[in-house]
């Protein structure tokens, strides 16, 4: 309903693979569904993760479904956030992060001996809290900017990635006559659109989101949402949200994390209507947290 | 009560007035001097003629004046690398504590006197090569803009949020191009403005060029010759006994002085719109 000032298009599948774009997707990921299973893009086993002395994450196992919609909630230092950079590997950036355990994205370990974080972020993009579209580069650089500095340098390639990015994050209609300007006189919701499309350029497998929509107010944050039901169509997204309501609304699969342990974990369904923990119960009913 | 409280307040706001006014008032005081007695001198033939011999009248610096701009890009060429690489260095990659003692050693060689860095490059350089030379005046001034180039350079790239850095690298794309292609880039006029302000202040050195580029009334030709600069030769004027040679040494002065407000000015111009973005 939110939609209705802008004619959704139908969005674009995702790329069929073209040439001298390093290839995005490997087979298995969307290999077709056994009936009545749902494959899993992320197996996480017994991951611990601690910042010094300090951990962080107690003995979290999950599997994350592939194209569905994973959404992790829990009250502020649970661990939410730190769970999904462990996924990336993004919170190795913190000198003092150590980790254990076990983290499987589509059975390949990802922090296997020979595996450089690089193409774990290459296959796992990221979407943050504050949109930071980069303030040097202009609307279409910005999309672009992951292919470019990977080594895209196929004009045409460029283009025709940067239009369908642009399309599945629903903002090309919105941009199209403006690709030159700069991202920053973008308003705080397209800004974060593009934040969406520039992780879509690059095709990863898994989109993690962490709490895309908390800075924006209720008709972007409907847009946001919006594009995460359309976007899961393709790719499997993992969000971390403070909002509830949010959760209930977007997510397949709904994981309650509480002082970095994995208190319950199913179908958002189960979780909001009939949690089995009644830590879980009080927490999505507002009585704590 | 009430009036005594008004009292003292107003008193507070007069005194710092007066000494941020005092700040100022050598700088006019300056130009006012250089203006009244430099300004005659400056004429076409200032900026295109070697010196005169003594008792000629007339003459100018223009071997002086391209010197120090070769002597600056001299120096630019060691300074500027060394030290945006070294204040790289300290913002994304540097330890606590390496950093800790990097940045007190910058800190420390920023508060060295400049005819220290004259005698260190004397006997590193001019010693070794047997004679004063360009090089040898290029390469001190480019040791002292190391550090300051280091430390600005490391202190507008702490400036770029840490999101941009992250968004980076969640994009898959390698932590070096994401330093240079991206934090750089975002942070790049404070860096430029720090190299600008660093080629103004040793633009205006002296003591260190005395050991080492040593001067020269004529143009110089090699990188191994000495070569003149503005300074040196208003100094070597300046404690001539001749009218002349003073005359000409306020006229340096004064288009030295000239010269680095304006890269000071200019810098402000290029750096307004910083918060603005773009």
């Amino acid at each position: 309903m939110l939609m209705a000032t802008e004619p959704q298009k139908e969005l674009p599948r995702p790329a069929a693979p073209l040439l001298a774009v390093p290839k995005p997707v490997p087979s298995q990921t969307r290999a077709a569904q056994a009936p009545g299973t749902v494959p899993s893009a992320l197996t996480v086993r017994d991951l611990s993760v601690f910042f010094g002395d300090n951990q962080v994450l107690k003995r979290v196992s999950l599997d994350v479904p592939a194209r569905a919609v994973t959404a992790i909630i829990g009250p502020s230092g649970c661990g939410k956030s730190t769970f999904l950079r462990a996924l990336n590997r993004l919170h190795e950036l913190v000198p003092t992060a150590r980790m254990e355990g076990e983290i499987l994205l589509f059975g390949q370990d990802i922090y296997g001996r020979a595996v450089e974080p690089v193409v774990v972020r290459r296959r796992v993009g990221m979407v943050f809290q504050k949109s930071n579209p980069f303030p040097t580069m202009s609307i279409a650089d910005n999309v672009t900017v992951g292919l470019r500095l990977n080594g895209v340098r196929n004009r045409q390639v460029l283009a025709q990635r940067m239009e369908q990015s642009l399309n599945m994050a629903a903002l090309w209609d919105e941009v199209k006559d403006r690709l030159g300007a700069p991202a920053i006189s973008l308003s705080g919701g397209q800004q974060q659109r593009l934040c969406i499309a520039r992780a879509l350029a690059v095709q990863p497998e898994v989109l993690l989101m962490d709490e895309p929509a908390s800075a924006l107010d209720p008709l972007a944050t409907g847009k946001i949402e919006d594009l995460i039901l359309e976007l899961k169509k393709d790719y499997t997204i993992v969000i971390v949200t403070h909002n509830m309501q949010q959760a209930a609304r977007i997510s397949d699969f709904t994981a309650f994390l509480y002082l970095g342990e994995l208190v319950e974990y199913g179908t958002t369904s189960k979780i909001f209507t009939s949690p089995s923990k009644k830590r879980t119960e009080d927490y999505v009913t507002g009585r704590f947290g | 009560m009430h009036r005594w409280r008004k009292f003292k307040n107003g008193l507070m706001q007069v005194v710092t007035c007066a000494c941020a006014l005092l700040v100022i008032t050598p700088l006019a005081l300056l130009f006012y001097h250089l203006l009244k007695s430099g300004l005659g001198s400056i004429n076409w033939a200032f900026f295109t003629q070697l010196p005169k011999p003594v008792g000629e009248a007339g003459g100018g610096m223009a071997n002086a004046i391209v010197g120090t701009f070769e002597l600056v890009g001299l120096a630019a060429l060691l300074g500027v690398p060394v030290g945006v690489l070294g204040g790289i260095f300290l913002s994304e990659y540097g330890s606590v504590r390496l950093n800790f003692w990097i940045r007190l050693g910058a800190d420390v060689l920023n508060g060295v006197p400049s005819i220290i860095w004259g005698m260190v490059v004397y006997a590193l350089v001019v010693v070794p090569m047997k004679g004063f030379s360009a090089l040898a005046g290029g390469i001190v001034l480019g040791m002292i803009m190391v550090p300051l180039i280091m430390r600005t350079t490391e202190e507008v790239l702490a400036l770029v949020p840490n999101g941009y850095r992250e968004a980076a690298l969640a994009l898959g794309i390698a932590k070096w191009r994401a330093i240079v292609q991206i934090v750089v880039r975002t942070a790049l006029k404070g860096i430029i403005t720090g190299i600008l302000l660093a080629g103004a202040r040793v633009a205006g050195e002296t003591a260190p060029l005395l050991f080492t580029a040593f001067g020269n009334r004529f143009w110089n030709h090699h990188l191994t010759d000495p070569i003149a600069a503005l300074p040196l030769q208003i100094f070597n004027y300046a404690i001539s006994p001749y009218e002349d040679w003073h005359r000409q040494a306020w006229a340096g002065a004064l288009v030295l002085l000239l010269f680095v407000a304006l890269v000071n000015v200019s810098v402000r111009v290029l750096t307004r719109d910083r918060f603005s973005h773009r």
